[in-house]
């Protein structure tokens, strides 16, 4: 791998990783939210 | 055709480069889903009864991760066709940007991951009615149906046309007559809408093979069928007002609509490709069958509320 190739693997893996850990965070809340409305309605 | 899954080769570099986010975003053809989202939407805010925003917002996500999901498995089964064609040659697998395999795991996982948040959110009919369009889309017609019969498209606008029978049944947890008529509504209105297009890229399509009407049957027998389905579209439209499912706000719309519908579909059904000829008539019952459907439902959805709001009787 040439050190440009290097760079822009780098780059790419670290822009999955971002949108990777952003998805996760989004369905923690949305799990999360469900779970308070879910229990809401059986009270 | 495709009996198995063709190998596609992707350059080197391509290969030792992770894919980008973009290109995984890509296989589920947004622009698709935009319609898929609309309708479904509108089946939800359409239908009678009370769903909480956070589940309303879930099962609207779950509708678009899964039709996500077997747009990336029809990404992946059709690489090849996709390759011999203009408009679809730089999708991600195609364009050599991402492994094919990457582009099926994508695929299933987005499709269970989806299933399994419609059904422990919302409810598992929703849930059930969700894995039914995607394997109807992803095997029943991109596998099985699409490279063997002209009538794919007929067969495909089944897949099309779930969106809002499932944003209806997430909020009523049944199935009545009207779901199943926004359902034949899409079903009746794919026909005209992609054979219109099909009538102008049927280069395209001849030259992957694939049996569009056009290329199979000929332009006259298409548009004879176009002519077809779009007089069966027109009692369908309105019959959500004629059996008192909507109020006059959808009737006159959808009479107006399909009256359009019909005077745009009558040239193109009487006249034959000259040998330099722009396809007007074709590209603009194509340009009007978009509009169409997001004005019908539009209106679907503005008669509901009206409604259910206590603003008509």
């Amino acid at each position: 791998m040439t050190p440009d190739e290097e760079r822009e693997f780098l780059r790419r893996r670290k822009a999955r990783n971002w949108v990777v850990l952003g998805t996760l965070i989004f369905f923690v809340v949305l799990f999360y939210a469900i779970t308070i409305v879910r229990l809401g309605a059986q009270h | 055709m495709a009996s198995t899954a063709p190998q596609i080769t992707a350059p080197s570099v391509g290969q030792a480069l992770p894919t980008e986010w973009r290109d995984f975003f890509a296989l589920t053809k947004p622009r698709v889903m935009t319609l898929v989202i609309f309708t479904a939407i509108c089946g939800l805010l359409a239908a009678p009864g009370n769903i909480h925003p956070i589940i309303g917002f879930t099962a609207i996500l779950a509708i678009a991760m899964g039709a996500g999901g077997s747009a990336a498995l029809n990404c992946w089964w059709e690489a090849d066709i996709d390759a011999g064609m203009k408009r679809t040659m730089s999708r991600p697998l195609p364009g050599g940007r991402m492994r094919r395999e990457d582009a099926r795991d994508f695929g299933i996982f987005l499709s269970g991951v989806s299933i399994v948040v419609m059904g422990l959110a919302v409810g598992w009919l929703a849930a059930s009615l969700l894995l039914g369009a995607i394997i109807y889309y992803a095997v029943i017609y991109t596998m099985w149906l699409k490279p063997r019969t002209p009538q794919n498209i007929v067969i495909g606008g089944g897949a099309g046309a779930f969106p809002p029978l499932i944003g209806w049944v997430a909020v009523t947890g049944d199935i009545t007559a009207m779901p199943l008529l926004l359902f034949a509504i899409i079903f009746f209105w794919t026909p005209p809408h992609f054979w219109a297009l099909a009538l102008f890229v049927q280069s395209d399509y001849a030259k992957v093979g694939i049996p569009m009407l056009p290329v199979v049957a000929g332009e006259k027998v298409t548009r004879r069928q176009i002519m077809f389905y779009t007089l069966l579209l027109t009692p369908v439209a309105i019959a959500p007002w004629y059996i008192g499912g909507t109020s006059w706000i959808y009737g006159s719309v959808a009479v107006v609509l399909s009256a359009l519908f019909l005077v745009l579909a009558l040239p193109v059904f009487t006249r034959m490709r000259a040998e330099v000829d722009a396809m007007t008539p074709e590209k603009t019952l194509f340009k009007f069958s978009i509009v169409y459907l997001f004005v019908l439902f539009a209106a679907l959805v503005a008669d509901r509320v009206a409604f259910y709001q206590g603003w008509i009787a």
